[in-house]
């Protein structure tokens, strides 16, 4: 079997840590390669090594049975090999031509020959079914679409490795079909892929073989098609992983959250949320389903109080909270789990236990007499990073910003829950974690509803979804499509209702 | 009326053509993400370096030497800014408090040679730059009264610069690499493009531009150098802002401020405008300034990577 490019043996130390220990990795030629690993197992630092980016101490890379020194990305550009990297690289007011040909443009005399560069990237937008108009700016263009504009690049540039980093994080459900399609597309045209992913749905639906690292250590390399997905998983974590949540039965009390014909204006002032009615009660988890963009966004800000509600009820434990600001609502029992966490979750220059007294800091016992008591912060900064299991290298003093993902992520819950709400809104809390840092904050949500509390999840993830919400409500261009309980239902009802096709409500 | 706009016009064009360059130079630093404060610094050089150039070479080559003089604070001003260029790209400094530093050292320096060579601080030209008309398009209605009549040969040559810097902005390669470091560097490093080559460039030509700027003022209206460039620098800057980065909005705002300052300045002297109070007619283009800043805050189009500076690292 011919290779055409081989990582063999590769180690790469930073100060402190070996990120890479004697990693192989072997990509035949027309094959998706999927390279699975939790977040910090050492897959970027691996594909940086193979773009340029980082020298490895040992190890060599062949490409074609040849050895290669690959000192900086123009050398693997001009080797064929190309990364789509996980946040694009694309100046938001230039043209998709533009983007494009940046750095290896033709020109006319002194003029950059844009209109013969737009012909042969409208030529390679329908060879591999991209889709993209070269002539819009990349600020108008959706998620998707920039993606494959950085698609585009690589093949701009000959490519014929391609790296994909993460590329499903931030697509919705629907893009991510119609990547897929398009990794199949590039294969077809004799392409060969590395997938970058922790996503064991996208390994089973594209890729060929499977190389997983754990710990910058090669586990294995394995066929996709012959290995279940929970082995895969195993392999990933070094534990066997609990995929069935344990869901008792419970039976809702009280109703906690009520929405009463609740309309909200979206940005431009176009309804975002139109009449919406919904109740979630103690005891249960009420799951938020719908394509990005029909209304989640509405929804969540005006019952937290980011947004004003245009008209209907928002009752909590019976009270109207419509009119009260943010700081009321959670004194009244209210938390929240941002989908941004970088934006909205935390400061990420602020240590983590300033962060974890965001919303208490003029509290006691944190504040006392309009002075802040650093002995009772840290004191309670220790207390949840010991119970949240939040892994950060210098404690309670560390800055938010050199926590992995997983470990922003924790912070942000055990701030949420150690204040012990009512109700819990939680918006893709698991977005761009890994196995086992999901299945963590799972298990904590369920715990929520299992000590009588109410928890509203709103999330992308249809899996997420069906798997520990109690109820689902389907949201689709703002209008409530129908609630349906989730042992009662499956993928594809939920999906066609996303649709907008509606079903006989049961409540 | 007409006869009043006739008179302001050519004082207008001449105090408006070295803002004009300086804000230009400006544009070519601010799009490759740097933001440079110093242009009223880097005037001060190339009034420094033209005044003293034309002074030592102007018995000896008369007429020539004005040209040579302008070509020098031209390379003057490129090789100043390339301390901004080293502070902020190489020691990736903090761009203001590097641009505040070039200000000073600029301001300082110059006065205490100039102390030093003449003796006052001073350094004075016998002859500047004689106004001409414009043959053959002078005698055109209207446009040859105002824009073709009693012109300086800068204007000339800075009109051309602002059409071939937009040229070369828009147009050219190096212009799309340009304008992509400093909108997302990142991106621009990924396709293989050095960063850190294209801002020195980049800050280069700004300092080239505003060394031009300053020595035109020397060789057009001022004929001294004294030290100062009375807040020109500044004034460029404010127009880039209000002219939103782009070379057509620069035009439009230098020419604004060029021609109510010339109003505020000549007002005293022409009876239908000193009856208002000359604080008024002074503040008017400062005023009228902040409140198209504010108007546009929101649709600002600065540059996005503006003032950052260049981390590979830092995704």
């Amino acid at each position: 079997m011919e290779y055409v490019i081989e990582m063999l043996n590769i180690r790469k130390e930073f100060p402190g840590v070996v990120a890479c220990d004697d990693i192989t990795l072997q990509l035949r030629k027309g094959e998706i390669l999927a390279l699975l690993g939790e977040n910090g197992a050492g897959k970027s630092t691996l594909m940086s090594i193979l773009f340029g980016l980082y020298q490895p101490d040992s190890g060599v890379i062949r490409l074609k049975g040849k050895e290669v020194r690959i000192s900086n990305p123009n050398v693997a550009n001009a080797l064929g090999i190309g990364m789509v990297h996980q946040h694009f690289k694309l100046v938001h007011n230039f043209t998709i031509t533009e983007n494009i040909i940046l750095g290896s443009e033709t020109t006319r005399g002194l003029v950059v020959d844009t209109r013969s560069a737009a012909r042969r990237i409208r030529e390679l937008s329908a060879r591999y079914g991209l889709n993209v108009d070269p002539d819009a700016r990349v600020a108008d263009v959706s998620v998707g679409m920039q993606q494959r504009v950085e698609i585009l690049k690589m093949l701009y540039r000959d490519a014929e490795i391609l790296i994909f980093d993460e590329p499903t994080a931030v697509l919705t459900p629907q893009e991510v079909q119609e990547l897929m399609k398009i990794l199949r597309g590039l294969i077809y045209e004799g392409k060969s892929v590395i997938l970058i992913t922790h996503k064991l749905k996208e390994i089973k639906a594209v890729a060929d073989r499977c190389t997983v690292i754990r710990r910058g250590r090669l586990i294995a390399t394995v066929d996709v098609e012959t290995t279940s997905g929970e082995k895969l998983a195993e392999m990933m974590v070094g534990r066997k992983v609990t995929f069935q949540v344990d869901k008792k039965a419970k039976k809702p009390g009280e109703a906690i959250l009520e929405l009463d014909n609740l309309s909200v204006r979206g940005p431009g002032g176009v309804a975002g949320l139109k009449n919406f009615t919904l109740e979630v009660r103690c005891g249960e988890i009420v799951g938020i389903a719908g394509v990005d963009g029909n209304g989640q966004k509405e929804l969540v800000e005006a019952v937290i109080g980011l947004r004003k509600a245009d008209s209907g009820r928002i009752l909590l434990k019976g009270n109207d909270v419509k009119d009260l600001p943010v700081r009321g609502r959670i004194a009244r029992g209210m938390a929240f789990i941002p989908d941004d966490r970088h934006k909205y979750g935390l400061i990420l220059d602020y240590s983590l236990e300033y962060n974890l007294i965001l919303k208490d800091y003029y509290r006691t016992p944190f504040s006392r007499k309009g002075l802040l008591d650093h002995k009772a912060i840290r004191r309670h900064a220790v207390r949840v990073i010991e119970e949240f299991d939040v892994r950060a290298g210098q404690g309670a003093a560390a800055t938010v910003r050199s926590l992995s993902g997983g470990n922003q992520q924790k912070t942000i819950v055990g701030r949420e829950i150690d204040a012990n709400p009512d109700l819990l809104i939680a918006v893709q809390p698991t977005r761009g974690l890994d196995v086992g840092a999901i299945e963590y904050i799972h298990r904590r949500l369920l715990e929520q509803r299992d000590n009588g509390k109410a928890v509203l999840l709103i999330s992308l993830e249809l899996d997420e979804i069906l798997k520990i919400s109690d109820r689902i409500a389907v949201i689709n261009n703002g209008e409530l499509v129908g609630v349906v309980r989730a042992a009662e239902t499956d993928e594809n009802e939920v999906g066609l209702m996303m649709t907008g096709i509606k079903r006989g409500a049961v409540s | 009326m007409w006869s009043l706009i006739t008179q302001i016009f050519p004082y207008a064009v001449a105090f408006t053509i070295p803002l004009l360059i300086t804000s230009l130079g400006g544009l070519f630093s601010e799009r490759s993400g740097i933001v440079n404060i110093g242009l009223e610094g880097l005037m001060i050089i190339g009034m420094f370096t033209g005044a003293l150039t034309i002074s030592v070479l102007e018995i000896a080559m008369p007429g020539a030497a004005i040209w040579v003089g302008l070509l020098a604070a031209f390379i003057a001003g490129a090789l100043f800014a390339m301390l901004h260029a080293f502070a902020c790209i190489t020691l990736n400094a903090n761009q203001v408090i590097s641009g505040i530093a070039v200000n000073m050292v600029a301001g300082a320096l110059t006065t205490y040679l100039a102390r030093n060579i003449t003796g006052s601080g001073n350094i004075l030209i016998i002859h500047g730059l004689v106004r001409k008309d414009v043959p053959v398009l002078s005698a055109l209605p209207v446009i040859g009264r105002l824009v073709f009549t009693q012109t300086y040969a800068t204007t000339w040559l800075v009109l051309f610069l602002v059409v071939l810097s937009t040229f070369t902005l828009y147009k050219t390669k190096f212009g799309l690499r340009l304008r992509a470091c400093g909108e997302h560097p990142h991106a621009a490093d990924s396709a293989g493009i050095n960063v850190h080559l294209v801002r020195y460039l980049a800050v280069m030509i700004s300092g080239a531009f505003a060394g031009l700027g300053g020595a035109t003022v020397i060789v057009t209206y001022s004929g001294e150098f004294n030290g100062t460039a009375a807040g020109l620098g500044f004034l460029a800057l404010a127009a880039l802002i209000f002219g939103q980065w782009k070379p057509l909005g620069i035009l439009g705002a230098t020419f604004f401020f060029g021609f109510a300052s010339t109003v505020a300045n000549v007002s005293q002297a022409i009876p239908a405008l000193a009856k208002i109070s000359g604080i008024y007619l002074k503040t008017f283009p400062y005023i009228v300034t902040l409140i198209a800043l504010v108007l546009s805050s929101k649709s600002s189009q600065a540059p996005k990577a503006l003032g950052e500076p260049y981390d590979k690292g830092k995704r």
